[in-house]
């Protein structure tokens, strides 16, 4: 009797986990199917598209026509694609590595007891607000050959007639200033808030142990503050291998530094939306991918070596 | 000793405001350029102060582009993404983080799929999405791709899953269903998560330049970042009506952030930690 009543209960009470679960699975499936339908329309079938459009090529009426290769095998000859990458990749040695280190520098001296820790704050941060338009026109009037500012102000030292945006050898560099510039409020900002997680006790025994601030910075600071770096270090360099819009706006299509400094997001927009060959558009993005694969498993691995989680 | 803390001081605020200058220099530069005349513009020596403040640039830039639709299409665009992005974001959030349900890894991975992959490989097919409905040129094209947000899922996710279970248990016993713990005492815990993604979607939103350039060709349904961008076209070497234009397209962003400073700060630096 009393083990039949046991079971009784037991089976009442699967019945009613089991109400309750199903209950959850449709709240959670309604929950859910916005974004999930959102994401599968408009990510996850265009990169299924995207990936076959590579194989095609578009012909005037707007028909696909299958391709094989030849998209891919067209770029690895095309100079301006080779180019490009070469662009894409120094574009992101360089704006990655300077722009982290100023961002935390900048971080480290504001996570420091001073005043007016806000308003530097606020200050850094004002690129991010502004319109890459925006930006992009006041550092080209800033560049001016002419009449600009840096010029003028390099004529007082003697040098003078510097081609910032159209001699091919500097332009690119002057596109990175501008890339640096601009996001250095954002990583301070995050930088800033994984230094402010860090125990004050620490630095308080340091202080009693007798190191001095360098040493504290690479016994401390760094080791501790590596996961949020290696964040940064990884969104600034996709972001990177993505830069667009800053070339787009400061290198005109007739300047004779467009080879050296034209991305391949750049070569990618050009071709799918100006010359309207979608199908070769697919395939330099699809190439980017590739890039952006490879560097991130890299960082992947790498990071092993320098980022401590706790 | 206090001296030595006293000159380190020196050193850091030196340093920070060299640093500070440099961040305001491109932004004074732009001010200053917008009141000069064109002649004045392109003097040597360049002139700090201008001689007869030209203010009439900013009437010009304002007859010769369509700056009032720019402000509503970006406002619109905003709106509407942020709404949607905020809502169906924490919707699923809440679902991935705090029901079990069959199938989860698989969705999830959707989810982390999208944040993995470069935005340009989406474009043309959305183009051709936006194509077909006949959305080109319209401000459904501009938030369609941000209706809903990967990211804002993860997200937001993270501050689910940092609530206490009890709140949800009580609640259950309670006789709550899912909908009502969601609505009733999970979005009010997260507020700063969903302020943090609003304003993450703004800021991106109101930056983008590519998509707005593609879809809306039309000068009145461009928002503020292509709009400005076709001023450059039509002006190439006006460099005082470029900058008033600017000025123009830029304030109301920068006295947005210049307002909610802390929010704007606090949201970003959230994205970063809890990602």
């Amino acid at each position: 009797m009393v083990i039949e009543r046991n079971t009784q209960k037991a089976t009442n009470k699967a019945k009613k986990i089991n109400k309750k679960n199903l209950r959850d699975y449709g709240w959670a499936y309604l929950m859910i199917a916005p974004t999930i339908l959102g994401l599968i329309v408009l990510n996850i079938w265009p990169l299924i598209q995207t990936c076959y459009l590579s194989f095609t090529r578009t012909s005037g009426f707007g028909k696909n026509q299958w391709v094989g290769l030849d998209n891919y095998i067209r770029m690895f000859s095309d100079s301006s694609v080779i180019h490009a990458v070469i662009n894409t990749l120094e574009y992101t040695v360089i704006s990655v590595p300077v722009g982290v280190i100023i961002s935390l520098f900048i971080a480290v001296l504001l996570n420091s007891k001073i005043k007016g820790k806000t308003i530097y704050r606020t200050i850094y941060f004002l690129p991010m607000v502004s319109a890459p338009a925006a930006i992009a026109m006041v550092w080209r009037w800033l560049y001016s050959s002419d009449y600009g500012l840096f010029n003028y102000l390099l004529s007082l030292v003697g040098i003078s007639g510097v081609k910032w945006l159209t001699d091919p050898n500097i332009a690119l560099i002057s596109v990175i200033i501008v890339g640096i510039w601009s996001t250095i409020g954002y990583n301070m900002v995050i930088l800033l808030a994984g230094l402010q997680e860090i125990p004050k006790s620490f630095y308080e025994a340091a202080d009693i142990d007798g190191a001095g601030p360098i040493r504290q910075f690479f016994a401390i600071t760094f080791p501790l503050v590596s996961p949020t770096m290696f964040f940064v270090v990884v969104t600034t360099m996709i972001g990177s291998l993505q830069v667009f819009d800053y070339i787009f706006m400061m290198i005109d299509k007739t300047n004779v530094a467009m080879e050296k400094t034209q991305s391949l997001v750049y070569l990618f927009y050009k071709y799918s939306f100006i010359t309207n060959d979608k199908g070769y558009g697919s395939a330099i993005v699809m190439l980017l991918l590739i890039i952006i694969l490879i560097i991130t498993v890299i960082q992947l691995k790498l990071q092993k070596k320098w980022v401590h989680y706790q | 000793m206090k001296e030595i803390i006293k000159s380190k001081r020196i050193i850091v605020h030196s340093i920070l405001i060299i640093g500070s200058l440099a961040m305001l220099l491109p932004f004074i530069w732009m001010i200053i350029t917008s009141l000069k005349t064109l002649t004045e513009s392109t003097q040597v020596p360049p002139t700090i102060i201008p001689r007869q403040f030209k203010f009439s640039n900013y009437k010009d830039v304002w007859d010769l582009l369509p700056f009032g639709r720019f402000y509503v299409n970006t406002s619109l665009m905003l709106i509407f993404r942020i709404l949607g992005s905020v809502f169906f974001s924490a919707m699923a959030a809440y679902a991935f983080a705090r029901i079990k349900f069959p199938g989860k890894d698989f969705f999830f991975m959707i989810v982390l799929i999208q944040m993995m992959i470069p935005g340009q490989l989406f474009i043309i097919p959305q183009y051709n999405i936006v194509s077909k409905l006949g959305l080109l040129n319209t401000i459904s094209a501009l938030v369609i791709p941000g209706i809903v947000s990967a990211f804002g899922t993860f997200l937001l996710r993270q501050f689910f899953i940092g609530i206490p279970n009890e709140l949800e248990e009580a609640a259950i016993l309670d006789g709550c269903n899912r909908w009502q713990i969601f609505w009733r005492i999970m979005m009010p815990l997260t507020k700063s998560g969903l302020i943090a993604l609003g304003i993450f979607t703004a800021l991106f939103a109101w930056k983008d330049l590519m998509w707005p350039l593609i879809v809306n060709v039309s000068i009145d349904k461009m928002p503020l970042s292509s709009g400005l961008a076709s001023l450059q076209g039509q002006y190439s070497t006006n460099f005082p009506q470029l900058m008033a234009g600017s000025m123009i397209a830029i304030w109301p962003m920068l006295l947005l952030f210049i307002i909610f400073q802390r929010q704007f700060i606090e949201g970003i630096a959230s994205t970063g930690s809890k990602s």
